[in-house]
């Protein structure tokens, strides 16, 4: 019996602006257990970053309720970490107080903070790089940068959106190993939204599939596959099953918008 | 070493350019078709310069006073003004038009009106300069206050930031280049609002100096105070720009090398 962490119960969004109004998100239902890896895929424009502002508080939805360990909170905001899609690094603070900042505000002190946030940085694959500005970085260390700043604020829930969408493919490979490594070591709930149908699978304990606007869910998956996992797992057939499963839907989703939109 | 060359990089093409200048300067007043009550030579300006030397630099100090402190002035009122502006949409409405607005003012035109209400002591040549250097200092810092990356405000939120901590973390910093850039304009503005504020009311200062000067017709000892005006103008702001250095090393770092990124260190796996 796995206990409910977070759960979406028929959240719907309307953005409504001078231009018109835009059907974002119908109804969607989304549960996630405690220490669960769920992963959403759905073309672009579907309403992903949408649900994910809405979960992590920031906007409210037109309809529907957000469920934290089963009951609404009093005030989400602030209950659940979020990695927005661009890394969002301060250009004027070192990456070491970048990755600092959830636990300055969360009332450590500065030393405090960043004794911790150091201790860190091998794991994280930032070493050496403490006292650099992150303009210095890689895409690959600032997308770790933004993680470790997410998992230092400490919240049990935690939102990626498309944290790996922009590396390219060695790296993604090699981050998503780690990434797994990373969220049983600290026995985390994450959601993960992506537009890469092999990742979802390789990484997750079920995913969500998406239709394009208005993002309604259209599958939900189980995967099923034991771990831990390694990259190999991707060539066997029950890997490759799931992932035709799981493409067929996306693909209908992705005809009914337009013609060669991923993302 | 290193920050030296720099120095003498950045140094080196203005001064050749100022010795063009003061050669055909110097070679027009000397052969040309005018008096050196009209336009003296370079040399009798540098000679006017230094023999004038204690009645100039008692003068230059009168005159750096009240720039330093009405500068000063301008940078806290103007700093303020912008926060209060940018506090609320609907202040920012009421005010940014009459902000605008204060600008068709002409500074001389209310300067006598100053020293009527405020005296002929140190206080009106403050006012007038901190009015003629707060705008660019307030415009510039409603920009930079604008400048913080929406998503980042956001991304801060849901890391429980209130209002101050997403100023005093986000918004503050992002507008440090905007309000430099503000504070730079001003530093050129003082010089001219203290000439302002001493000729309508000083017995004392380089303004002052230019008056009487003017009236005895002492050409080159005019130009003299002007060079000296000019330097204490070029000073401040240069100081305000060695302190953005300081202040700024993000900013500057990361356009100075643009050389090739770093490698990716990946380095992840085992130790997990
Ligand atoms: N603040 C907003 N106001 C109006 N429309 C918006 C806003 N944010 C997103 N949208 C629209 O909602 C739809 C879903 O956007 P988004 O959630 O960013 O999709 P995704 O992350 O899946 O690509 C898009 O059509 C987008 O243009
Ligand atoms: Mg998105």
């Amino acid at each position: 019996m796995r206990s409910e962490k977070l759960q979406a119960e028929r959240i719907s969004k309307v953005y409504g602006g001078n231009g018109g109004r835009v059907a974002a998100l119908h109804e969607v239902d989304l549960d996630v257990g405690a220490g669960e890896f769920i992963s959403i895929v759905g073309p672009s424009g579907c309403g992903k970053s949408t649900l994910f502002n809405i979960l992590a508080g920031l906007i409210r939805p037109s309809g529907g309720r957000v469920l934290l360990d089963g009951s609404p909170p009093d005030q989400l905001l602030g209950e659940i970490g979020y990695m927005l899609q661009r890394d969002l690094l301060m250009p004027w603070r070192t990456v070491l107080d970048n990755t600092c900042v959830g636990l300055e505000l969360n009332g450590v002190g500065r030393r405090e903070a960043r004794e911790r946030a150091r201790a860190e940085f091998p794991r994280f694959g930032l070493a050496g790089f403490e006292q650099h500005w992150p303009a210095k970085l890689s895409g690959g260390m600032r997308q770790r940068a933004a993680l470790l700043r997410t998992f230092l604020a400490g919240r049990e829930v935690m939102l990626l959106d498309e944290p790996f969408g922009a590396l390219d493919a060695l790296t993604r490979r090699q981050m998503q190993a780690w990434l797994l490594d990373l969220w049983q070591a600290d026995s985390k709930t994450i959601v993960f939204v992506t537009h890469d149908v092999e990742e979802a699978v390789f990484l997750s304990d079920r995913v969500y599939v998406m239709s394009g606007r208005p993002g309604r869910v259209v599958l939900c998956l189980d995967i099923d596959l034991p771990r831990p996992r390694r990259q190999d797992i991707t060539m066997t057939e029950g890997f490759q099953a799931l992932k035709a499963r799981l493409m067929e839907p996306l693909e209908a989703a992705l005809r009914e918008t337009q013609p060669g939109a991923v993302g | 070493m290193k920050a030296l060359r720099r120095i003498a990089a950045a140094a080196g093409p203005p001064l050749v350019f100022a010795i063009i200048v003061l050669g055909l300067w110097q070679l027009y007043a000397s052969v040309g078709p005018v008096s050196s009550l009209t336009l003296p030579k370079p040399t009798e300006v540098a000679s006017a310069l230094w023999e004038n030397r204690s009645l100039l630099l008692e003068n230059t100090w009168v005159t750096v006073e009240e720039i330093l402190l009405g500068f000063a002035a301008a940078m806290v009122l103007g700093f303020l003004l912008a926060v209060l502006i940018r506090s609320s949409r609907l202040i920012e409405r009421a005010l940014y038009p009459w902000l605008v607005a204060s600008q068709m003012v002409p500074v001389p035109a209310v300067a006598p009106l100053i020293v009527i209400w405020t005296g002929f002591d140190l206080r009106p040549k403050v006012i007038v300069i901190a009015l003629v250097c707060f705008f660019p200092i307030t415009v510039n810092t409603i920009d930079g206050l604008r400048a913080a990356d929406p998503e980042l405000l956001r991304l801060l939120r849901t890391l429980r930031a209130n209002r101050v901590q997403r100023f005093v973390k986000a918004q503050l910093p992002a507008a440090l280049p905007f309000i430099f850039s503000g504070l730079k304009v001003a530093a050129a503005f003082s010089v001219i609002g203290a000439v302002f504020a001493e000729w309508v009311g000083s017995s004392e200062g380089l303004g002052y100096l230019i008056l009487t000067l003017n009236n005895q017709s002492a050409t080159a000892e005019m130009f003299a105070t002007i060079a000296i005006l000019g330097v204490i103008g070029i000073a401040l702001f240069l100081l305000v720009r060695g302190v953005e250095h300081l202040a700024l090393p993000w900013y500057y770092e990361a356009r100075e090398d643009e050389g090739e990124p770093e490698v990716d260190g990946l380095m992840l796996g085992a130790e997990v």
